[in-house]
């Protein structure tokens, strides 16, 4: 670990050279995949109680690699290799936690979690409202969300709007590596139940990493959205992946003199309304961008929220909701890429907000 | 007419268990310390050898399960009345007929081992430890009851005891899971994870096994087998009834669940089995419920009248130990009528407590969504409504 990051670090300082140095000289960049592999491996050494188990958690270093190292470093008894029964280690897991432990329950992607999501929802989240504060459920639910590449209809569902629905659950969507390590490992010290979608996509993304990133007690609050980039016409707001859509779209945009305000939610639930709304009221125009469904997505939610509360007032258009298509992901390679939201149809939809051609 | 479920509770009980030699004098003087009784045989699962048919039991033990099981009957009882005068709303699960199984494992465990059960859930919470009282307000949902009325019948929680489950078999995973935390922090106690017959076919049970026996978990997987799973009778519901032999691979028992000693026998043995590191066991308790299966169900469309009353009348647990310990003089008549009278003025002054008590007012409702938060804002009923969460 020790010896990657010393590699990162001498690479990343002469690329970073060429560039408008945003940070100290000795910055450095990580993958996402690396960023989480750091969160489980400085928690599970400063807490005995931590361990992680899933399907090929262990021996495979993990189906995307994203646990490498961790069986070799830590043994059987904190990274367990699992049979491939969702409902009966998930369920196992929550039961551990119910006992005192802190498990990390992977789902290789969430939509096997769908065979587990009783455990998540009946028996961690709702618990210990049920208990009266009698009896908590410190687990961490992580692993790959939405849409892979070409993987097709059953494994390309986002789960954001479903888990983000359920009181007592709390529920993180990290964009960048720094997002990554620093939500997940406050999502392990967090004693309730929090599920943490990352993307397959972004595992392999490396991103720059500030000295305070780079340190064992950097956490990133849960429930805190953060301003990628200010802006002052247009809100564009989303989550995970989508975030660096977002971003490119608002290069494109900039060089028409449009400047948009991007937020990176990084947290579903709860949503950071207060920088929502104080951002709506400064742009007056709002886009929500997600990868996942339209109808009662994260967007229909925001919309929602931005509705009731005195940020309405401010809107000079409708909110606007850029998401996946209404439709089973295909597997075509064209038609995959028509179902999920490009620059373009970011760059379309705020130009429709500004009423610009 | 029986069913199969009752014919094996009886027909596993080749005669009823024998008592020692009677004394013919009841006075104080005769009354012994301890006796020895002989229980029915118990089936044995890839086990080369089961729990003793032979149990001693002390009198103090002997009446302290009688009372215990005197407190879930009469506990029970007044539910069933509660819920009758709408004092109590929702499910409300008895345990009636069913006493011997919580009482007698009960006593074969310690408080340091750990118990998670489905939503029969009343008489597992008392021999946990909750009071009756706080069973009773949280069936009538006051701020006294054990979750401050917000869990309801199916979710009460004590001490090592993590519930009171709704959802059918969610809780056997859960249970392995408690016995993986015990292995991991390197302890010597146990977890039993309750389940019914009905729950016996669940998937996720399945699962549960697979991975209890591959990782050695402390586990004590039992069956409460009543006969029916809602109301379906067990030859209906599973290809196999032979719910003890349904771990394949994990060894299992039988016992008699109608008789007290023989649990707490069985429970000894498989508690036994897990501490010494050996993975999990399974245990069938044949028991039998007398009410139906919930407080809207009045259990007789499925079986006949004329079973359980046959049950009552022949297999009842706490007449059952009553008839052994006068049998033997471990305990007099008039002392465990005694002891009935005790359980009856208490179980009525907590159900006079729990009609009294108030609910909790209505602001604590935006209460106990997360641990260790600071105050946050709910949303309620409507657009202009928010409660604070603290």
């Amino acid at each position: 670990m020790a010896a990657l990051q010393t590699l990162a670090r001498r690479c990343s300082t002469s690329i970073l050279k060429r560039h408008f140095s945003v940070s100290s000289p000795v910055a450095a960049q990580m993958t996402v995949r690396d960023a989480l592999n750091t969160a489980m491996n400085e928690e599970m050494k400063r807490d005995e109680s931590v361990f992680l188990l899933g399907e090929e958690v262990a021996e495979y270093d993990g189906a995307y690699k994203v646990s490498r190292g961790l069986w070799r470093k830590y043994g059987d008894k904190r990274v367990m290799d699992t049979p491939i029964t969702e409902m009966g280690f998930a369920g196992i897991a929550v039961g551990s936690a119910m006992a005192g432990l802190k498990p990390i329950c992977e789902f290789m992607t969430f939509n096997f979690s769908m065979q587990a999501i009783d455990q998540v929802i009946n028996s961690a989240a709702k618990t210990y409202y049920m208990s009266a504060g009698k009896q908590t459920v410190p687990i961490v639910f992580r692993g790959p969300n939405g849409a892979a590449a070409g993987v097709a209809a059953q494994h390309s569902q986002c789960f954001a709007a479903w888990y983000g629905h359920c009181p007592g659950l709390k529920v993180v969507s990290p964009y960048s590596s720094e997002d990554a390590k620093g939500l997940l490992k406050s999502a392990i010290r967090d004693p309730n139940p929090v599920v943490c979608m990352e993307n397959e996509l972004m595992y392999g993304t490396a991103f720059e990493m500030s000295d305070e990133a780079m340190s064992e007690e950097f956490l990133v609050p849960i429930g805190k959205a953060k301003i990628e980039r200010e802006g002052t016409h247009c809100t564009l707001v989303s989550h995970s992946k989508s975030v660096g859509l977002c971003l490119e779209a608002a290069q494109i945009l900039e060089k028409e003199n449009i400047f948009c305000e991007v937020i990176n939610l990084r947290t579903i639930r709860p949503m950071d309304e207060e920088t929502l709304i104080n951002s709506v009221k400064k742009t007056n125009h709002l886009v929500t961008v997600e990868g996942g469904w339209p109808q009662f997505g994260v967007g229909a939610e925001i919309v929602a929220k931005v509705m009731e509360s005195d940020a309405f007032d401010y809107l000079d258009a409708p909110v606007y909701r850029v998401t996946g298509a209404d439709i089973p992901m295909p597997y075509a390679a064209t038609l995959e890429r028509a179902t999920l939201p490009g620059t373009q149809d970011v760059v379309l939809t705020v130009k429709k907000s500004l009423h610009i051609q | 007419m029986l069913s199969c479920a009752a014919r094996l509770v009886r027909a596993q009980i080749q005669s009823k268990p024998t008592a020692c030699w009677v004394v013919a004098a009841r006075g104080y003087a005769d009354i012994v310390d301890e006796a020895t009784f002989t229980t029915s045989e118990y089936a044995l699962h890839k086990l080369d050898e089961g729990p003793s048919q032979t149990v001693t039991v002390t009198r103090d033990d002997a009446l302290k399960y009688y009372r215990q099981m005197q407190t879930i009957r009469r506990m029970e009882t007044a539910a069933g009345n509660l819920y009758k005068s709408k004092v109590i709303r929702g499910f409300c699960h008895l345990y009636s007929g069913q006493e011997a199984c919580a009482v007698g494992m009960e006593a074969a465990l310690t408080p340091n081992d750990h118990v998670i059960t489905a939503y029969r859930a009343h008489g597992w919470t008392y021999t946990r430890g909750v009071p009756p009282v706080n069973i009773l307000a949280e069936l009538t949902g006051r701020k006294s009851g054990v979750a401050k009325g917000k869990g309801g019948s199916m979710h009460m929680y004590g001490h090592n005891f993590y519930g009171g489950n709704g959802i059918v078999g969610a809780q056997v995973p859960l249970g392995a899971g408690i016995a993986l935390a015990l292995k991991y922090k390197g302890s010597n106690d146990v977890c039993v994870a309750l389940y019914g017959d009905g729950a016996a076919n669940q998937g996720q049970v399945f699962e549960t096994y697979n991975i209890a026996k591959l990782w050695d978990l402390p586990c004590i997987f039992v069956c409460e087998n009543n006969g029916y799973g809602m109301g379906t009778a067990v030859e209906r519901a599973s290809a196999s009834t032979e719910y003890y032999t349904r771990g394949d691979y994990v060894p299992g028992l039988r016992a008699d669940g109608m008789d007290v000693l023989a649990v707490r026998e069985a429970t000894r043995f498989a508690a036994e089995w897990c501490r010494s590191g050996k993975g999990p066991m399974l245990l069938e308790v044949a028991t039998y419920r007398y009410h139906g299966h919930s407080m809207s169900d009045p259990g007789t469309t499925y079986r006949p009248r004329e079973e359980i009353q046959e049950m009552r009348k022949t297999r009842d647990p706490i007449t059952g130990l009553r008839e052994r310990l006068i049998s033997v003089n471990l305990a007099t008549a008039e002392e465990m009528k005694q002891i009935d009278l005790d359980v009856r003025a208490e179980i009525d002054k907590a159900v006079e407590q729990a009609k009294a008590d108030p609910e909790l007012p209505v602001e604590e409702m935006y209460n106990d969504i997360f641990v260790d938060e600071p105050p946050f804002k709910v949303r309620g009923t409507n657009p202009f409504m928010y409660g604070m969460s603290k």
